[in-house]
């Protein structure tokens, strides 16, 4: 009889993906299957590992606490906070040569700029140079917003705790001090100096700035912050936007200057130096601590030894693995695993 | 209009009110009123027929959208936490962009609601603007208007083919008869014609029916949902009452067929009509893990609640600490800090504010897209899909798919569900004498392998004719057994017949048995006064027309039209070859089968028990046979010659039921044909050619709680009122003049007596049995019978009884006729169905009306009850007898299966019982006794229970044991059962879609259940189970991060990852992998899965969801919220990283986790699977980077300038993302192959054979059957499956009675028995 076509308009399509047929690549986690990758993945991180951590150990930092609190210390004195324009030298000496470029960081520690309120009491749009919210910064500066009705310029809390220690390394040679010329340049993210942080187009900047008052804690205005270098003045000063771009961690580091120019390209030579701090940054208030850190950058940043030996371990581990896993594959092998 | 007070108004409101709550309701014909103002209008409290099914108006979508949309919690409590930003202390800084999740949520919902709700106000328009015919007393004539303008009181004329457009009160057809046949399938989906009748003595006497001279007043009953009943009267003028019922109600949606026009009075309009008032939308069920998910929500806010206390204490502590004031503590607006104590308090809702993702908001979605892609692949799949009725299987409850793969108990309907539902007379008792149509039989056994030849032509090159010339050389029965099986296995392709209802040659053909046509032409012949007593001649007029058949030329014609037609189309050569043998032999056939008859019928008359053979020798009876055989051919051609307007071919019966189908075409086979039915006649021929027209004074038609049903027809010749009665042998058997088994002696005690033999004969041999009375009434009895029976039919209080009660009356004294014997035929299938639910750990239990020896048959032929089953056969007469059995088996039962000895070899034990002593289980205080019992069960056969206890058997299983139930049926009797089980399953066959409307998911065939719920219903659980595990682990595990970093900013809930970004992670970034996970994974194949049931067991009782995995899914998100925070962590610790500069590779990290995370869960890359997790990583790289070159200042608080251009120029950021990713993934990805190489589940053996070639596979996949089904499964492959009929040997079923008491002359089921025994070739 005939398998009679009726009307089969319900009929589903007949296609692999309406059929759930579609060709499938179906891995199967076993252990014979494995071994190959977790070997091949072991001996990689293994790799990896021992360049990083080479990389890592050629890096040279050091790191010097000046916060004053030990008696000892030579900013003992000026860490009390009533005494002002307090300037503290820090000796120290170099055994072998620093290798240059030199990055020179302040550290600051316990010091909280990723608390919430804090990280964006600030005013994007009058830090990118939008003259309107000059009058009227935006709420989320709040308090630090406005004196009585003069607007604050830059407005906001991350501006108004911004760092001003500030530094100046000698070199005794001979047993007089020789300046280390520092670089202020380029310490910034470039996008910041260049897109982000605007100042507004009036000239002289200082014109700007008028009905508008100076952050509270600041000694002098932002279009004066580096009277040298017209450039580097308003928000576009370097230390400034180091100082606004938040950190991430309660003990952090920002980068106040690269030590790149004249006898002290190749780095720093060994012998004695003294730093000069100016010492105005308040930091017993809430147990924080103050450091300077010398240090030379590899191509994978600063030191960091914490990555090339978890590296390590992992490759380790995986190869570990792939040992227990020919044991497991000679125990439970399939049959038809061949 | 005039302007009337509102007062008026209210006051009117209210009336129309009442009137429409009032249980009776008097309706007037609008004809006198028509052009009146409306308040003076009779019927205007009464809705239009305009129909409005939208849920909203355009100017209030919104709002009624949004409250509709409030109704769910979850939208409640992310509104509400979306409203909590708004709130000053809680500091969040972008109160906006919190809303923007939800808004996208409630949104797309809107939009999906908006567009149905569009979709519905279309459809609604199209249907109001249909038109149709009212009369309009202006115009003098019916007038074309729209449905909407139709009104309760008018007077609309239907014409041929259009669509009924209300409720109407039938009063005038076309037909001289006042008939109207009317097409229910948009209704109920019943395809065979209904007939109507026009209410007598309102209008009838005009040829032409006058509208306006309609004066009588309508009392109907209160509009109600029920299709099939109908209470009204019409009261004339003259206070006479006429009542009438749902037999001369047009339901709107009908189509009228047959007839040129119809008049009805309007009596319900729009939404009052049965069919809107039936109309209601697709259900909403809880599926179990659903119910299991919503624990584990809470247990997500409880968790979410502690890490905000945590994060509100350590902000406490955090400040405690502090010995002055910092710089970078910021004081509020006024310069003031506030406490510790209060901060830490209002931390805790900014905690809140910033963890809520920890509640997956866009779960919910996620999982009604998931079942959305779920039901699309169920619904597409072609193995479930029935060419025959070209239905797919339908999803009518949208969110339980996932309960498909967790059933543990299966309860099934017999008729319709297990068998085809098919009916096909088998054999017949007359007054005491069997006759067991020999004939018939094998022309069944050889019919069927005829039907699947074509695939065996396909399947293997076979010269077309060797199903013929096999007999014809009279080769062994091996080989036709060979066929034979064959056939029934290749019938799952295709089935080739029976695409017609009731009209397959199958059920149409009936071979009468040589000695009865004797039997009955010998007197016809002789003498023709004899005929008016023959018992003989009566059976046969019982058969042909105590019924509800009804004849139809027209749909015949329709039918063979389009059979034509498509078989023109084919243009498969060997289709149309066997076409034309099949056409050429279609008379050789019957001569084949008589061919092949003598060997068989040799050995099997020896085991004839029933009577001694009248046959001399079986050679004889092939000669004889033959010519027999061709006489009723020629007779019949004959026939249809005679009379060129009625011939017999061209008659085409339609009935409500297919037994009664059966039992006319049976009829018709003896050549007792119904020619026509009207209403108040039937037209039977005789066999001599002579026509009888049957005056019908009556139809008590069948109900469930008599079980019978009778006509009272006037005998044209004799005038006698004769009251036919047909019904079930038990219901019939007490209502006989002279009771059976009672001390009387004379004939009719041995006709009794020797019928109920036979009929429990048949029983066993799983036929339907039916039986056949005559009863002559006294027009004495009849005249005052009929007044009573008018009353009834007019009464409008409980009238069902009434009517009952005077047919009750009626059916008394009845005298037996015979007894006739239907086979109701398994549907394909069904025993692999059977073995491969059980194997997959479902019990099956079947709830019959039936018979229990039927039952046990059928039991055995669909493999419930296998040979070794110890059967325990409960039946007991009082609830004493009923307690001391149960504990008595129970404690049989308990300490066999406790006893050490029996653990492996475990005897599988089936229970029987029937309705009566179930009641008696089921009672409140045996009710455990009894379920202990059934758990003990393999399987449990439940005979002559009604429809109610059907659903009070599921309920009691499914609330004492706990355990995901499913019912599955047919018909109306099965809607109890459907709806009290978790999930109900309704098979759309031959008795109506009442089951099918009440279901869950509707399937065509019992078969399709297999694959439904192996297949199906494994992949839904298995990938909606993980799905929902990944989803709780993804969001726990990126809060976390934000959780960790709360320790490194003071507990001040800073984010180090952009606002944007975070929204997009969850929104975009990784949202379709795990939706697409949801709806494509595939852990084991289709093949697989229906090779080895067992599989289906992983997701019986907890399956896969359980909290174990959850919580170790969550534990495992913990770690991996840990590595991902703390590499990163120590990596950049002392350095100047900035807080943004630091979270784009957490963020980046976390995406790679999340998404290798899914891809260990994945166990199918498709290209599907490849693009979307390419994409998501590729869309989470172009949107950031965008976003990041993009976006200087455009989010004030956070600035995410050029920060991932930046990172993705250092290489440490590469470095540390690998490491990170790997570190996070590794010790899950470890315990996985530990454990798939170690402990492999079933899942993951399976998995691996799937990796396997076909052959290899199939081979192994024998191997594990055999080696994991211990017992029972191994058992069922070595030895032969017992036949349903031959070999029930006494020991099996001990306690049945009557057990070893076998009817042997069975040849068909002998035949089939043989065939089962076949081994398969290859």
């Amino acid at each position: 009889m005939v398998k009679q076509e009726r009307e089969i308009g319900n009929r589903p399509d007949n296609t692999a993906f309406t059929q759930q047929r579609l060709p499938a690549w179906q891995p199967m986690l076993s252990a014979g299957i494995v071994i190959p990758g977790f070997v091949l993945i072991g001996l990689a991180f293994i790799g990896i590992g021992v360049a990083l951590f080479v990389t890592s150990r050629s890096i040279q930092v050091l790191e010097m606490d000046y916060t004053g609190v030990e008696p000892t210390s030579p900013c003992f004195r000026c860490s009390d906070p009533d005494v002002k324009n307090c300037v503290c030298n820090l000796a120290f000496n170099i055994d072998t040569l620093f290798k240059g470029p030199v990055f020179f960081y302040y550290g600051l520690s316990n010091y909280f700029q990723n608390y919430r309120k804090y990280s964006v009491s600030k005013d994007d749009d009058q830090l990118s140079g939008d003259l309107d919210n000059f009058e009227s910064p935006s709420d989320t500066c709040s308090p630090y917003e406005t004196v009585g009705s003069v607007p604050i310029v830059p407005c906001g809390s991350i501006a108004n705790s911004m760092f001003n220690d500030t530094f100046k390394l000698y070199q005794i040679v001979n047993g007089n001090e020789k300046l280390v010329p520092f670089d202020g340049k380029g310490i910034a993210w470039w996008t910041d100096y260049n897109v982000k942080y605007r100042n507004p187009s009036v000239t002289p900047l200082k014109n700007a700035f008028n009905n508008t008052v100076k952050p509270i804690s600041w000694p002098k205005p932002a279009y004066e912050l580096d009277t040298s270098d017209a450039a580097n003045n308003g928000f576009i000063n370097q230390d400034f936007l180091v100082w606004m771009r938040t950190a991430a961690l309660p003990d952090f580091r920002k980068l106040y200057r690269r030590i790149t120019e004249g006898d002290y390209a190749k780095g720093l030579p060994a012998g004695n130096y003294t730093l000069k701090i100016a010492y105005n940054y308040p930091v017993l208030s809430f147990q924080g601590r103050k450091m300077v850190v010398f240090s030379n950058v590899s191509w994978m940043g600063g030191k960091n030894e914490f990555l090339g030996i978890a590296y390590l371990v992992v490759g380790s581990m995986c190869v570990f693995m792939s040992i227990v896993m020919l044991i497991v594959y000679a125990k439970f092998k399939f049959p038809e695993e061949d | 209009m005039t302007w009337r007070s509102p007062l008026a108004l209210v006051r009117d409101a209210l009336r129309g009110q009442r009137a429409r709550e009032k249980d009776l309701r008097n309706l007037a014909s609008n004809l006198p009123y028509e052009g009146l103002d409306k308040a003076k209008q009779p019927n205007r409290y009464f809705l239009g027929n305009g129909i409005k099914t939208t849920k909203y108006t355009l100017l209030l979508f919104i709002p009624m959208n949004l409250f509709e949309q409030f109704h769910r919690l979850a939208n409640i409590y992310f509104v509400g936490l979306a409203i909590l930003n708004f709130v000053p202390v809680v500091n969040a800084f972008q109160p906006e962009v919190a809303l923007i999740p939800i808004c996208v949520i409630m949104c797309l919902a809107a939009l999906k609601d908006g567009w149905e709700d569009f979709r519905r106000y279309q459809s609604d328009n199209k249907i109001n603007n249909t038109l149709c015919f009212i009369y309009s007393r202006k115009e003098k004539q019916f007038m074309e208007r729209r449905w909407k303008d139709v009104r309760v009181g008018d007077f609309v004329k239907v014409v041929y083919n259009e669509i009924v457009p209300a409720d109407l009160l039938l009063l005038h057809t076309s037909d001289p008869n006042g008939v109207c046949h009317i097409d229910t399938s948009n209704l109920d989906g019943e395809t065979n014609l209904k007939q109507r009748r026009a209410m007598s003595g309102l209008c009838v006497s005009d040829p032409e029916f006058e509208p306006e001279s309609f004066n009588s007043v309508v009392v109907c009953e209160k509009p109600n949902n029920n299709l099939n009943h109908f209470k009204c009267y019409v009261e004339k003028p003259d206070k006479e009452k006429v009542g009438a019922g749902i037999q001369s109600l047009l339901l709107r949606g009908c189509t009228v067929k047959n007839t040129d026009h119809a008049v009805g009075f309007v009596v319900y309009a729009g939404h009052e009509t049965k069919s809107m008032l039936n109309n209601n939308g697709p259900r909403y069920k809880r599926s179990k893990l659903e119910r299991k998910l919503n624990i584990n929500v809470i247990f997500c806010v409880i968790l979410l609640l502690t890490m905000c206390l945590v994060g509100s204490v350590g902000h406490f502590l955090w400040l405690q600490k502090l010995p002055s004031v910092p710089p970078y503590l910021v004081p509020n607006s006024n310069g003031h800090l506030d406490s510790p104590s209060l901060s830490g308090f209002y931390m805790f809702f900014t905690m809140i504010i910033l963890l809520q993702i920890l509640i997956p908001i866009s779960l919910y979605v996620s999982i009604e897209l998931v079942k959305i892609g779920q039901i699309f692949f169920i619904t597409n799949d072609i193995d479930l899909y029935n060419e025959e009725t070209d239905s797919r299987v339908q999803c009518k409850t949208l969110n339980i798919t996932e309960d498909l793969g967790q059933i543990e108990y299966i309860f099934s309907d017999k008729t319709g569900t297990l068998t085809e539902n098919k009916m096909v007379f088998r054999r017949c008792s007359i007054m005491g004498t069997e006759y067991p149509h020999k004939e018939n039989a094998i022309r069944l056994a050889v019919l069927e392998p005829e039907s699947g030849e074509e695939v065996i032509f396909n399947q293997r090159p076979r010269p077309p004719h060797t199903g013929w010339s096999l007999h014809a050389e009279d080769t062994n029965s091996e080989d036709t057994g060979y066929d034979h099986d064959n056939q029934r296995k290749s019938k799952v392709t295709g089935n080739a017949q029976s695409n017609v209802a009731f009209s397959s040659p199958l059920e149409t053909e009936v071979i009468p048995d040589r000695k009865l046509l004797q039997q009955i032409s010998r007197p016809d012949r002789s003498d023709s006064g004899s005929r008016k007593t023959d018992p003989y001649l009566d059976f046969f007029l019982g058969l042909a027309i105590c019924n509800t058949v009804v004849v139809s030329t027209a749909t015949a014609q329709r039918q063979r039209e389009s059979v034509f037609s498509s078989s023109g189309q084919t243009n498969n050569p060997l289709d149309s070859l066997s076409n034309l043998v099949k056409k050429s032999a279609s008379t050789r056939h019957i001569f084949t089968s008589w061919k092949y008859k003598p060997k068989r019928s040799r050995t099997v008359s020896e085991d004839s028990v029933v009577e001694e053979d009248h046959f001399n020798t079986p050679v004889k009876i092939e000669g004889s046979g033959v010519t027999d055989g061709l006489q009723t051919c020629s007779l019949q051609a004959s026939s249809q010659c005679d009379d060129p307007a009625a011939t017999s071919d061209n008659l085409s019966y339609e009935a409500e039921s297919p037994d009664e189908a059966a039992l006319v075409y049976a009829a018709k086979a003896y050549g007792f044909i119904l020619l026509a039915r009207t209403p108040d006649s039937v037209t039977v021929r005789l066999p001599s050619g002579e026509d009888l027209v049957f005056e019908v004074l009556d139809t008590l038609t069948f109900d469930f709680n008599r079980k019978r049903m009778s006509i009272l027809v006037r005998h044209p010749i004799t005038k006698e009122c004769v009251l036919y009665t047909k019904g079930a042998d038990y219901a019939i058997m007490e209502l006989l003049s002279t009771p059976y088994a009672e001390h009387l002696s004379g004939k009719q005690k041995n006709i009794a007596a020797d019928t109920q033999h036979h009929l429990d004969c048949y029983a066993k041999e799983g036929l339907r049995t039916l039986c056949f009375t005559k009863k002559i009434v006294t027009d004495k009895v009849y005249e005052s019978w009929t007044v009573n029976r008018q009353r009834a039919l007019a009464a409008m209080d409980n009238r069902e009884e009434l009517v009952m009660d005077t047919a009750v009356q009626l059916e008394t004294d009845l005298s037996l006729l015979g007894a006739t014997g239907i086979e109701d035929r398994l549907q394909e299938s069904v025993p692999e169905t059977v073995v491969a639910l059980r194997e997959a750990g479902i019990q099956v239990w079947v709830l019959t009306g039936d018979k229990p020896e039927t039952a046990v048959n059928i039991g055995y032929a669909c493999r419930l009850l296998e040979e070794e089953d110890l059967v325990i056969n409960m039946s007991c007469k009082n609830k004493l007898a009923c307690t001391s059995i149960l504990d008595c088996t129970l404690e049989e039962v308990r300490r066999y299966s406790e006893d050490p000895r029996n653990v492996d070899t475990r005897q599988d034990i089936a229970l029987v019982i029937d309705g009566h002593t179930l009641t008696m289980a089921l009672s409140s205080d045996l009710q455990d006794r009894f379920v202990d019992l059934a758990k003990r069960c393999r399987t449990v056969l439940c005979c002559r229970v009604t429809p109610l206890q059907k659903s009070r058997v599921v309920k009691v299983v499914r609330e004492k044991l706990k355990v995901m139930t499913l019912a599955v049926g047919d018909g109306a009797n099965d809607v109890n059962m459907i709806q009290a089980a978790d999930i109900g399953i309704g098979i759309s066959g031959q008795e109506g879609m009442q089951a099918v409307m009440a279901s869950d998911f509707a399937i065509s065939r019992f078969k399709h259940l297999k694959k439904l719920l192996l297949v199906h219903g494994h992949w839904c659980y298995t990938r909606l189970a993980n799905m929902i595990i990944y989803f709780f682990y993804k969001n726990v595990a990126y809060v976390n991060l934000l959780f960790w970093y709360q320790f490194f900013c003071g507990f001040s809930a800073n984010t180090m990852i952009d606002y944007w970004l975070m929204i997009f992670f969850n929104l975009f970034f990784t949202s379709v992998p795990p939706i697409m996970f949801g709806i494509m994974d595939k852990d084991v194949s289709a093949e697989m899965l229906l090779g080895v049931p067992e599989l289906y067991r992983t997701g019986q009782g907890a399956g896969e969801y359980t909290f174990f995995t959850f919580w170790v899914s969550i534990l495992d998100a913990f770690y991996q919220s840990l590595v991902c925070f703390f590499i990163p962590y120590l990596v950049y610790q002392d350095s100047d990283i900035d807080v943004f500069t630091f979270g784009t590779p957490l963020n980046t990290i976390s995406l790679f986790t999340i998404l290798l995370h899914l891809s260990i869960e994945i166990k199918a890359w498709t290209v599907v699977h490849w693009v979307v997790m390419l994409a998501s990583v590729a869309l989470y790289f172009i949107v950031t980077l965008a976003y990041s070159a993009m976006c200087v200042t455009c989010n004030p608080p956070s600035n995410p300038y050029w920060i991932l251009q930046s990172q993705m120029a250092d290489p440490m950021f590469y470095l540390l993302c690998t490491i990170t990713t790997v570190v996070a993934l590794l010790p899950r990805y470890t315990f996985h192959v530990l454990r798939n190489s170690i402990a492999p589940s079933p899942l993951v053996q399976a998995r691996r054979l799937d990796r396997l070639d076909v052959s290899t596979r199939d081979e192994w996949m024998k191997e594990w059957r055999s080696f994991r089904g211990i017992g029972q499964v191994k058992r069922s492959r070595l030895s032969n499956p017992p036949s349903p009929t031959l070999g029930t040997p006494a020991d099996i079923h001990p306690q049945s009675p009557t057990a070893s008491d076998i009817m042997g002359d069975d040849l068909t089921l002998n035949v089939i028995s043989e065939n089962f025994q076949r081994p398969v070739h290859k």
